[in-house]
């Protein structure tokens, strides 16, 4: 184990940090600043389309952890269910996202925001009118081309990236 | 009885310039020791590609005030078996010489607390006791891990006086006198360049007395004991952790004074040379600290036995001989054999070099 | 006289700053010299392989993202090959290209955190490990892009991947490409010709070429040792076999092999993605198959070459919509048993830059 380059090599890894002192940081100061996060984001919130839904409940069958619960009555004078009871339980949700790719009628959408903390595990439990679009939830692009194609552009830390200046 | 040591100008006596100085030297040890954490803080985190605290006050600079209250308000344990009283005693021990060591650092031309003819030998004096403060750390937390951490930092201290005790010797013959304001006068061609071995020597020595990187193996969370400092918390903590950066401060300032030439410079004022000088040493310190890995235990005594001791004795034999011709030729001269020698001996050195032991046969 | 010393046992806990994930070591310590060495591992057990069976085959994709957490890729696509083996499903053209980059994009990836977290534990304070987690955000933006999420995709599926890649990611991608080998270049210049990495990490931790293969390590700990082992040449899966790639071998199979064998590797994927970002064909992501698969009776095994090793996937069918049996040949498990002939006659500090290079994900290890 000799004492191998004389010196060069920790004088080359200094060459690399001192030229740190000239670039500048890649951090973002959240929560002042935020980044744009990508149009297919599976955020953690699922959201329900009222009108859309007719009780399959081929979402429920998907779900690998069994946390969509649907209770359905016939409804003989409309002649199709009437959905009772569709309740979803966000603290055994994984966010995997194959409900969503699994309703047949996009009634089904995985949630924009990430911020979506509680202090209670009994808020977590959504039922039939908190599942629904709203303002502050907004569903996200996940297998869903059309409102992919209206959410704003995802920033990417590559775009400020201007590769090595010295010679690369 | 004649005052002592006392620049003619001074108006006031001798006390009114200690009590002065006394009161200059807190403040600014202090002072500087928190815009140190600062400054390092701040330096690693943009040399990471990241920024350092920015909340606590503009650019961040109240974070090491904030740290400092956080630490005041925590609970003091004391070990249960351990020695009570040398554990509240370890702290102190280990700060106050840190502090003493500026009574003799020459901040400008006149201003100095005490321009002791031993200037020298007393900060290698006085800079040993901290040591005893860390052991008596060790030894207080009646934990055998501390204790190991403990006797390891005693054992690498006192293997690496030795080679900066030899270069320090060096500057001195060069310089004609102990007197640090005497070596900083002398100095009209700054040390660094007719004593670069010396100034290599000194600089890592110095790093490893001090426990910065990269021979911060003991405070690093890679080994199974946490060092001296496991049972500390609180302002005792604290007060230890101020001694590291206060001896990093002294190592900046005493580095300033042997081999960069004080407080000399051409247009701005000497204590704001002195300043710039200081704060240049420490950020080679954070810098090499970002960047280098951390040396293991036995390869940082073979560091010191069997690579800088030798050269320091080397040094020393050499410039005893240009002292001997030094009348005769330029300084300059010396310069470019001195560089020359240098790079000579570090790589014949680094050839013949073997770092440590390797697997041992159970 | 010689000092008698006795040897004390040590317990390097399971909650340890160093240790990578919940891994305990009981070291017999003489001194500072590491007499002997058992690891306890099984604190992050969470029965996976019995969870499986309940799942449906699509429903099990998501479960095998959290096998290895920083390589979930790899860990989708070797489940999905084992699937397809199982039921005879064909692949599309431009799916098995998406899944090469993919592949590849998450080794460059896992070897950036294992690289990072090496030289971490070699002590260079923080500086390589945040500057590789930079090169990583732009490979997890690209991710993101692609399928929604940052570290358990869910992306690939039995016939395919699950959608196909959005319009700005093949730009993107070319500019990674573009970018990446300067930044590994960087990465060289910081650290590999420091001298004390050199003597901390050189002969250090030597696994024997033939107690490797005698244990069947795979992946860069196998290939540190001088044995030219890789499963996308000796038993290429997806289409590989149409990519010129270099595979790089060690010489002694000391830690700082190990390191090289990873950064090398680096550069011969970011070769791959270049041929398959130019070849990448048009058409279908994915194969006319339903969520419920009912394969017929029978077994596979597929096996691909993970960032950590060879991952392998056993599957057994009984003819209904869950796996009968699922188990998984976790790379870091096998490769763990070497551990103790590594370790045995080295300090404690050398223990955890060894533990460090053979790159451990305590999740797989204990499923």
């Amino acid at each position: 184990m000799k004492f191998e380059r004389y010196g060069i090599g920790i004088a080359k890894g200094l060459s690399v940090t001192l030229r740190h002192l000239l670039r500048r940081p890649v951090t973002t100061q959240y929560p002042e600043q935020r980044l744009v996060t990508s149009r297919r984001i599976r955020g953690n919130e699922l959201i329900w389309d009222k009108n859309k839904c007719t009780g399959c409940a081929t979402c429920a069958k998907t779900c690998p952890q069994g946390v969509i619960q649907i209770v359905t009555s016939v409804s003989a004078e409309e002649n199709k269910y009437k959905v009772e009871k569709f309740e979803v339980d966000m603290g055994y949700c994984i966010f995997c996202g194959l409900c969503v790719e699994a309703c047949p009628y996009e009634a089904l959408f995985m949630g924009y925001a990430y911020e979506r903390a509680r202090y209670r595990r009994r808020e977590l439990i959504l039922a039939k009118e908190d599942l629904l679009a709203s303002e502050a939830r907004k569903p996200s692009g996940y297998f869903r081309p059309k409102i992919e194609a209206t959410l704003p552009r995802q920033t990417l830390l590559l775009d400020g990236d201007r590769g090595r200046r010295d010679g690369h | 009885m004649a005052m002592p040591m006392l620049p003619p100008d001074w108006p006031g006596g001798f006390w009114a310039h200690w009590g002065v100085f006394v009161v200059i030297i807190f403040v600014f040890v202090l002072a500087t020791i928190m815009g140190f954490i600062w400054f390092e803080r701040r330096a690693m985190a943009i040399m990471q590609a990241r920024l350092g605290p920015n909340r606590t006050g503009p650019f961040g600079v109240f974070q090491p005030v904030a740290d400092a209250l956080k630490l005041l308000i925590k609970e003091d344990i004391v070990p249960a078996k351990g020695d009570k009283l040398v554990h509240w005693l370890a702290p102190v021990v280990a700060v106050v010489p840190v502090l003493m060591i500026f009574a003799v650092v020459p901040f400008q031309g006149g201003a100095i607390l005490a321009d002791l003819n031993i200037g020298i030998l007393y900060i290698v004096a006085i800079s040993s006791v901290t040591t005893v403060g860390v052991f008596m750390a060790g030894w207080a937390s009646n934990n055998k891990y501390s204790l190991l951490g403990a006797m390891r930092q005693v054992a690498s201290v006192v293997s690496y006086e030795i080679p900066v005790v030899l270069s320090i010797i060096g500057v001195v013959l060069l310089a004609g006198s102990l007197s640090m304001q005497q070596i900083v006068i002398a100095q009209d061609i700054p040390f660094i360049l007719l004593q670069p071995l010396g100034f290599l020597l000194f600089f890592i020595g110095a790093c490893a007395e001090i426990n910065r990187a990269p021979f911060d193996l003991m405070e690093a969370d890679s080994e199974i004991v946490a060092g001296f400092n496991t049972e500390y918390s609180g302002m005792k903590f604290g007060l230890l952790f101020t001694a590291e950066y206060g001896e990093a401060l002294a190592i900046s300032a005493i580095v300033t004074t042997l081999f960069l030439g004080g407080w000399r410079g051409p247009v701005l004022p000497p204590w704001l040379w002195f300043l710039i000088k200081v704060g240049f040493v420490f950020f080679v310190i954070v810098w090499i600290r970002t960047t280098v890995p951390r040396v293991r235990i036995d390869q940082l005594m073979a560091l010191a036995w069997k690579f800088l001791f030798p050269l320091a004795l080397l040094n020393l034999l050499i410039t005893a001989v240009e002292i001997l011709v030094l009348p005769a030729v330029s300084p300059w001269v010396l310069v470019g054999v001195n560089i020359a020698v240098m790079i000579v001996l570090v790589f014949l050195w680094s050839r013949l070099f073997k770092l440590g032991w390797g697997r041992v046969e159970v | 006289m010689v000092i008698k010393t006795e040897p004390f046992v040590v317990n390097f806990g399971p909650a340890h700053p160093s240790t990578h994930g919940v891994f305990r070591m009981r070291m017999t310590l003489d001194g500072e010299v590491i007499v002997d060495m058992e690891p306890v591992f099984g604190y992050l057990h969470r029965g996976i392989e019995k969870l499986a069976e309940e799942r449906t085959y699509t429903g099990c994709i998501p479960l095998t993202d959290r096998l290895d957490y920083l390589a979930s890729m790899s860990n989708n696509l070797a489940y999905v090959l084992a699937v397809e083996k199982l039921a005879g499903i064909p692949v599309p053209e431009r799916a098995e290209y998406i899944r090469v980059i993919m592949a590849e994009l998450q080794r460059i990836a896992s070897h950036l955190i294992a690289v990072g977290a090496f030289l971490n534990d070699c002590g260079a304070f923080m500086t390589p490990i945040v500057y590789m987690i930079r090169e990583r955000e732009k490979i997890l933006d690209l991710f993101e892009m692609a399928c929604g999420q940052r570290l358990t995709y869910n992306y690939m599926r039995v016939g395919g991947v699950s959608q196909d890649v959005p319009e700005e990611f093949l730009p993107a991608l070319g500019k990674f490409v573009k970018v990446m080998p300067g930044w590994i270049d960087e990465y060289d210049r910081l650290l590999k010709e420091n001298e004390i990495l050199l003597a901390r990490a050189k002969g250090v931790g030597i696994l024997p070429k033939e107690l490797a293969i005698n244990i069947s390590a795979s992946g860069p700990v196998l290939r540190a040792s001088g044995v030219k082992w890789d499963i996308r040449r000796a038993d290429p899966y997806s289409i590989y076999d149409r990519f010129e790639f270099d595979i790089p071998i060690g010489s002694v199979g000391d830690c700082y092999d190990r390191y090289r064998v990873r950064v090398e590797e680096m550069r011969q994927s970011v070769r791959i993605l270049k041929q398959a970002l130019k070849d990448l064909p048009e058409g279908k992501v994915r194969s006319d198959v339903p969520h419920l698969i009912r394969p017929p009776v029978g077994e596979a095994y597929a096996h691909i070459e993970a960032p950590r090793g060879e991952l392998g996937f056993y599957l057994v069918a009984d003819n209904s919509i869950a796996p009968y049996r699922f188990h998984v040949r976790a790379p870091t498990l096998i490769n763990l048993t070497a551990l103790r002939e590594m370790m045995v006659g080295w300090k404690i500090a050398d223990a955890i830059i060894i533990f460090g290079s053979i790159d451990i994900c305590m999740a797989e290890v204990d499923r």
